[in-house]
């Protein structure tokens, strides 16, 4: 029988640099967008060329998506030290001083992790970083960090304690105790009870019951369940299993989207290898617990997002959303209770099991425990993944750890829970981030993309684009929302086209409460958020654009007025020649004009003009 | 139809029936039968869902009813290489919108459109979740990120 203990003392010391260097490169989905491929090769070839004994391996996200490509460098008994925005041309240096001569390259280097060694001085330390420093790395510990494709690594650093732990040691009962106490909250977003809803499976009757992890991350600006999964397939897979014994299930699915297939290969390439181990499957760790994994791979439909439109499409159906009760915990996957949780949600598990649910309590706020992972993306400096405890204030997130606003730029807001959720202004920022909070705020947690808006964004062009993106995907099922969202897009577009009127707002605003109000599932119920909050928080900029036929920020095409400065203009014809509509005359050397009732509205002319003589108003 | 293409449907009809004999019984196959049937076929053709239909026994329109719900299926015929541009939050305030301009500008063709000779298709999706690198596109199956109009002709080119 596989002795866990036994085999994670045999694996010690394998996971620090051994007795060779080794280079490592972040290839996660974003890692080889930003051509983390190429730098892998050009390592290669590189310590092939000066013929050096190197391990080259690959990792997940580290979460610094801004600097990407992301290469970790680690001497033997030396920090490991990860460097950012690596290309193939910088690779040649950077083997040379640091593997060759033993000194890192300062400038490069983003952090270093210090693992017992003496640090290098010059180098941020990861857990004091200005990045990393407010961050609480529970469900992301192992991402970037270790290799995610292998069972070893998890098992070195702690991976299927808990597991043993719960078919050793516990009853379904504890177990379920135990994340009660803990406090967990679903983190798909609505934050409902993790403990409560495994005790309703537990106690409904039937003998066959399902687990499901819902791993449809459809919301646009959020990638933290791809990068979980990327980075940490295992402990999902370990998190699914205990839940399976807590609630009495043998069977289980993901069901992860189509648009994310890094994932799905890493998610088979680890059941297969714990199902070798005898960690899932048959008999598990010879205790008679069974549990046995299916993958889902979603096929494009954000509705399937809804629990009861995710089970109609892993039955091969068409994915809209029924009339809930009965809830899946009764009534879920072909009739059988089912247990469904989201990625992050089940990752949280295991650690809540080996460390005991009164330590993740200590964490976070009064009723919202423990940490939540964020994306953070949009106008500002470090775009990345990150995971912070509940409580900490938006300004935190926004000005210390992502560095603040692109290019110095002014704030405008930022939008939290993707097109369920709202936008917050300034006056927002020191809002505890919390469940409770922020839907008071009138935006929600969300499964936590987090996109950061600056002056240049028109928040009547952001709900439009929210609208555009829900009437899109609203399945039709239910009225108010089918209906609903198609009335409500048709007053933003005229709006941004500056043909809206006063009484435009009250119909926008009625229209969203009927559709908040009797849609049949949480994609219609949640979706007039976006259109309610920027009306709550950005009235004047609805306004401008109806009363002054004015866009504030400059985006939205119809509204704008580009003019020619004759003081500035020196006549030289490349406006006109890049105008596409003829809107452009004058004589050469000669200020130029342009023709408003001609005018597309391009910006073509502006692009071209080399004095700034053309501006846009 | 000459030699070479009878012997290409061959191959493509005993691949289908290798997918519907893996699958034979699985409960709740029918979206991943599609899956693997587009994989094949590229599209999914009316007579294939037709006889997918047959095989498992149920209604054509039940198939059709899939496969017109899922935007991942589709039902004519596509180009080699599909351009998949991001159309999510992130990718919208740093100018996805853009780079869609430029591309349609490039290929001369629009969204959900393919090109006269068949080599790109050109379409958008709601969010590839590479936000931190936005604007990003795919082209089959690798990301470009951190785009601008600009780099558009010479990723282009490659393909």
């Amino acid at each position: 029988m596989l002795d866990l203990k036994e085999w994670r003392d045999s694996l010690q010391g394998r996971l620090r640099p051994g007795d060779r260097p080794s280079l490592t490169v972040g290839m996660s989905t974003c890692g080889q967008a930003a051509g983390g491929a190429r730098v892998m090769a050009a390592l290669e070839e590189e310590a092939g060329r000066l013929g050096l004994q190197v391990d080259i391996n690959q990792t997940s996200c580290i979460g610094m998506c801004y600097a990407e490509p992301v290469v970790e460098v680690a001497l033997p008994g030396k920090p490991r030290v990860f460097y950012g925005h690596v290309t193939p041309e910088r690779v040649p240096v950077l083997i040379e001083k640091h593997v060759v001569q033993g000194e890192p390259v300062r400038e490069w280097a983003l952090v270093q992790v210090e693992d017992g060694t003496v640090p290098y001085d010059g180098i941020p330390v990861m857990g004091t970083s200005p990045y990393y420093g407010c961050q609480v790395r529970v469900v992301t510990s192992r991402l970037g960090l270790t290799d995610p494709e292998s069972l070893d690594a998890y098992v070195a650093t702690g991976g299927y304690e808990a597991l043993e732990k719960v078919l050793r040691r516990m009853t379904p009962e504890e177990v379920i105790e135990e994340i009660k106490a803990s406090g967990l909250r679903g983190r798909g977003g609505a934050g409902f009870p993790t403990g409560l809803k495994w005790s309703f499976t537990r106690q409904a009757p039937g003998d066959k019951k399902y687990v499901v992890c819902n791993a449809d991350e459809g919301d646009p600006g959020a990638f933290m369940d791809r990068s979980v999964l990327e980075g940490d397939p295992f402990t999902v897979i370990e998190g699914m299993t205990i839940a399976a014994y807590a609630v009495g299930a043998d069977e289980g699915y993901i069901y992860c989207r189509a648009e994310y297939p890094l994932a799905i290969k890493r998610l088979k390439t680890a059941i297969a290898a714990a199902e070798e181990k005898g960690l899932l499957g048959r008999d598990i760790l010879g205790t008679g617990f069974n549990f046995e994994l299916h993958i889902k791979a979603g096929a494009g439909a954000f509705v399937c997002g809804e629990e009861t439109a995710l089970l109609a499409s892993i039955e091969g159906r068409r994915g809209m959303p029924r009339v809930r009760p009965p809830f899946p915990a009764q009534q879920g996957l072909w009739g059988k209770p089912t247990n469904i949780n989201n990625v992050e949600t089940y990752a949280n598990v295991p650690f809540i099991i080996k460390n005991g649910g009164r330590w993740f309590a200590a964490m976070g706020t009064e009723k919202s425990k423990g940490t939540k992972v964020f994306c953070l993306t949009g106008k500002i400096k470090n775009t990345g993944l990150i995971e912070v405890p509940m409580g900490i204030t938006l300004r935190e997130i926004i000005f210390d750890i992502a560095g603040g606003i692109q290019d110095d730029k002014q704030f405008k807001a930022v939008q939290i829970g993707g097109p369920s959720g709202g936008c917050l202004p300034e006056d927002k920022l020191d809002l505890p981030v919390d469940y409770d909070s922020l839907t008071a705020a009138g935006a929600i947690m969300g499964s936590g993309g987090m996109v950061v808006m600056d002056e240049n964004t028109c928040m009547v062009d952001v709900a439009r684009f929210f609208l555009n993106f829900t009437q899109a995907e609203s399945c039709g099922k239910c009225t108010p929302c089918r209906e609903g969202t198609k009335r409500m897009l048709e007053i933003l577009t005229r709006i941004c086209e500056g043909e809206g009127r006063m009484e435009d707002l009250d119909t926008l605003e009625a229209l969203a409460r009927v559709v908040k109000n009797t849609a049949l599932c949480g994609l219609g119920q949640t979706c007039p958020n976006p259109v309610l909050s920027t009306l709550h928080y950005f009235r004047h900029e609805y306004e401008a654009h109806i009363k002054d036929k004015r866009c504030p920020a400059h985006v939205c095409q119809a509204l704008l007025v580009y003019t020619i400065d004759a003081e500035k203009c020196t006549g030289c014809g490349a406006c006109a020649r890049a105008c596409p509509s003829g809107a452009i005359s004058g004589e050469k050397k000669q200020p130029h004009r342009i023709d408003p009732a001609l005018c597309i509205k391009c910006g073509s002319c502006m692009e071209k003009c080399k004095f700034g003589a053309i501006s846009r108003l | 139809m000459d030699a070479s293409g009878n012997n290409d449907m061959n191959i493509k009809a005993k691949a289908l029936a290798d997918v519907l004999e893996r699958y034979g019984g699985t409960k709740g196959a029918l979206i991943p039968i599609l899956q693997e049937a587009q994989e094949i076929y590229g599209y999914l053709p009316r007579e294939i869902m037709q006889e997918i239909a047959k095989k498992l026994k149920i209604p054509f329109s039940q198939v059709y009813g899939v496969a017109t719900f899922y935007t991942q299926f589709h039902l004519k015929p596509r180009g080699q290489n599909i351009i998949r541009i991001c159309q999510g939050t992130a990718c919208h305030v740093r100018g996805g919108a853009r780079l869609l301009e430029a591309i349609s500008k490039a290929l001369g063709i629009g969204k959900n459109e393919t090109t006269a000779d068949g080599r790109f298709t050109l379409e958008t999706v709601a969010c590839l979740g590479s936000c931190g690198l936005a604007p990003v596109m795919m082209i089959n199956e690798e990301t470009y990120g951190r785009l601008t109009p600009e780099k558009i002709p010479a990723i282009l080119e490659k393909y």
